[in-house]
């Protein structure tokens, strides 16, 4: 199940103490913050289920759904969930969902955060791409959107 | 058939497994004239019926017919040209599943970029 298809892998260098980016990722306020969902007085607890309303411009509609795995306190925090459910008018609860792992490592001038999202795989074909019709377009804007934001601040 | 086992077919419908999905792709392959067509389209472009019928025997319904099998299990597609419409070889399944990975991959190189602001900030 490792195939090229399966798993989704980013890594980023965050240069900010190791405290600092734990509590961004397991605060789920703090998550909700830049991740785009409220999650205002919820918490992050292992066997959990977690929602609450995304709030990213355009996807309003959509409900955040998961469970959360693993919290292991400044080194990992993993959460289940279903790719691609922003069609409120589809039932996602019975198809399989994918992992979510993040993983922190300290490094020199900061902290290397993994991010691996794997088990697509085990979506349906079909709904893949479907998500990939519905998706695209609307996050080549806000790419761009983001992009100038950093540019100029 | 007794309705006492129709009324079990209806109960217990085929779970949808990866090798039905492929099925319908197989079925229509399974035809020595839509095996040509779908040579002849993966040799690249898109072509009219009128091109795809040229120099063979076929009429050009029967090869229309064809063609929707094909559509129907996601091999060809049919493009509209100003007032033509073309047939062309459809991006294999796989391809699709990695364009979709790469749109979710997008959204999280979004999200992370979020959180490094969030993190670097101060």
């Amino acid at each position: 199940m490792d195939s090229s298809t399966d798993r989704i892998e980013r890594e980023i260098l965050l240069k900010a103490p190791r405290s600092r980016v734990w509590r961004a990722l397991s605060n789920a306020e703090e998550f909700g913050a830049w991740f785009g969902v409220a999650l205002k007085g919820k918490t992050f607890a292992a066997g959990e289920r977690v929602r609450g309303q995304v709030t990213y411009p355009g996807y309003e509609h959509v409900v955040f759904d998961v469970l959360i795995v693993k919290v292991e306190p400044e080194r990992l925090l993993s959460l289940r969930w279903h790719p691609y459910a922003v069609d409120p008018s589809i039932d996602y609860s019975k198809e399989p969902t994918t992992l979510v792992e993040f993983e922190l490592k300290e490094v020199d001038d900061g902290v290397l955060l993994r991010v691996v999202e794997s088990g697509f795989d085990g979506i349906p074909p079909s709904r893949r791409l479907e998500a990939f019709r519905m998706n695209s377009g609307g996050w080549d804007q806000q790419m761009k959107n983001i992009e100038k934001h950093v540019s100029t601040t | 058939m007794s309705p006492r086992h129709r009324a079990r077919l209806k109960k217990a419908p085929p779970k949808k497994t990866p090798l039905r999905n492929s099925a319908p792709v197989f079925a229509a392959l399974g035809d020595e004239t839509r095996l040509r067509l779908v040579a002849i389209l993966c040799a690249g472009g898109a072509l009219s019926i009128a091109q795809l019928t040229s120099g063979t025997e076929i009429t050009r319904q029967a090869v229309t017919k064809h063609l929707r099998v094909l559509a129907d299990a996601g091999l060809a597609r049919d493009v509209k040209v100003g007032r033509e419409r073309l047939w062309e070889f459809e991006p294999d399944r796989l391809e699709e599943a990695r364009r979709s990975l790469d749109e979710i991959a997008r959204q999280w190189d979004y999200a992370l970029n979020k959180l490094k602001m969030t993190v670097e900030s101060r």
